[in-house]
């Protein structure tokens, strides 16, 4: 059972959808005991990370996925949730997210040229051998972003190249972060989502 | 880089896929799924969709619609058409779009676009422009309504204006191409290249896959939209990448 963190943020539906397509069995779930009793967490995201941040601090969730980061149990953030694994952003001011992984969002400078945001479909290229980067290496994937992270080497598996590398997929042990979006990258997305799914059937973790 | 996105629209009336020539004359052409369906397995990079149900009532059915679909195919969805207000919006992206393409009513209330980008995000929210090119005042002119009633406003002004208020995309149809299948309106998209710094789809001319081609290297677009030409089968999402990359553009 995956639980997909819900906090009233936008594409969690569609994470949803691609899951029960899947026939993935999955929960839309804001309870603190469900989700940490599943087998792996999906934290989508699309939208404002200071917004979001409050959001889950509401649901009094920020606990809740720091815990389930530390037993070991996999997690995976899609694009914004992706983003809400690190230390800080910097998008409006300043603002603390999960510090799960190290690192900071910052925005993409739209003085190299480039058009933001960025958004359609870009080539990832796996900068590590890993399952999961193999699955999307030299492969398009749909992106949707203004914000990129500026992550450690060794936590980042793949990038995309948009004028500056953009961290596409990162890891740090059982904490997964995907910048595009796998839900709406067609077959090759959803190979991503069982790839992932295979990931918390294997996990070894201690439940408690 | 990006890979330059082709992009079949589907005009959808009461849920039942259609497509006006020049916005008149209507044939059914099926159901919304399956074509959907049927284009992601060609290649297509994105899918829009314009409901022209004309009734406020059948509007519903445009939700079902996206609903459905983005249970069964996986690729971005944007849905224009009859777009009033933010909680249209809400309901369409709740129901799996992507992003919404607001026209009329953005003219009339320009609020609407900022509305809609500081409640769900700029790259949800998409301006479709249609315009024709006035060759007296020699100014590229918006038009509302479908196409049917013109306004003062000159495109570029309104490309710019609405992506100051908060625009993440902009969706652009000549109506003097549209349905002639001679080829898309360079000059527009190059001036409107020149005026905006957010993704553009280019809309209205697309008769060949050469077309395609000439308006990504000669025109700085990010995606092209095409309907008749691809839903009668006379060109295919295939042929027009292969097409592409035989000219140097990026396709996935």
């Amino acid at each position: 059972m995956i639980a997909i963190i819900d906090y009233d943020t936008g594409n969690t539906r569609n994470v949803k959808k691609a899951l029960d397509y899947l026939g993935i069995k999955n929960v839309l779930s804001a309870d603190p005991q469900e989700i940490l009793a599943a087998d792996g967490l999906i934290l989508p995201g699309v939208g404002a990370f200071r917004k979001a941040m409050l959001s889950l601090q509401q649901r009094q969730l920020v606990p809740v996925i720091k815990a389930a980061a530390k037993a070991g149990r996999p997690i995976l953030g899609i694009c914004l949730g992706m983003q809400l694994l690190f230390d800080q952003s910097l998008e409006f001011g300043q603002t603390a997210g999960l510090g799960i992984i190290a690192g900071q969002v910052v925005p993409i400078p739209a003085t190299i040229g480039v058009k933001v945001p960025h958004m359609g479909w870009d080539l990832n290229q796996a900068t590590t051998a890993d399952p999961l980067a193999a699955v999307f290496d030299q492969q398009f994937t749909y992106f949707v972003h203004s914000y990129y992270v500026q992550a450690k080497p060794k936590t980042i598996l793949a990038t995309s190249d948009y004028g500056v590398k953009i961290p596409s997929i990162v890891k740090q042990q059982n904490v997964i972060g995907i910048q595009f979006h796998p839900e709406k990258s067609g077959e090759i997305g959803l190979a991503g989502l069982t790839q992932f799914k295979e990931l918390t059937e294997n996990a070894d973790y201690s439940r408690n | 880089m990006l890979a330059k996105r082709l992009i079949p629209c589907l005009d959808v009336d009461h849920g039942r896929v259609k497509k006006g020539v020049r916005f008149v004359h209507l044939r059914d052409v099926g159901d919304p799924v399956k074509i959907a369906a049927a284009y992601q397995q060609q290649g297509a990079d994105e899918l829009v969709f314009l409901d022209i149900t004309a009734t406020h009532e059948g509007r519903s059915a445009i939700v079902e619609t996206i609903e459905a679909t983005a249970s069964q195919v996986f690729m971005p969805l944007t849905v224009g058409g009859g777009i009033h207000d933010v909680s249209d919006m809400q309901r369409l992206l709740k129901a799996g779009a992507d992003k919404v393409a607001v026209n009329s009513a953005a003219v009339s209330n320009p609020d609407l676009i900022t509305a809609g980008a500081e409640k769900f995000g700029r790259q949800c929210i998409v301006l479709a422009i249609d315009t024709k090119f006035n060759p007296i005042s020699r100014q590229y002119e918006v038009y509302v309504n479908g196409g049917r009633t013109p306004t003062p406003l000159n495109a570029i002004d309104w490309a710019k204006q609405g992506v100051s208020r908060g625009a993440g995309e902009l969706l652009v149809t000549s109506m003097d191409k549209d349905g002639t299948k001679s080829g898309f309106d360079l000059d527009l998209y190059r001036q409107l290249s020149a005026a905006v710094n957010v993704p553009i789809v280019a809309s209205g001319g697309a008769g060949a896959a050469e077309d395609f081609s000439d308006v990504f290297t000669n025109a700085n677009v990010d995606g092209a939209l095409a309907a008749s030409v691809f839903h009668y089968g006379e060109l295919t999402i295939t042929e027009v990448k292969r097409q592409l990359l035989k000219d140097g553009v990026i396709v996935r």
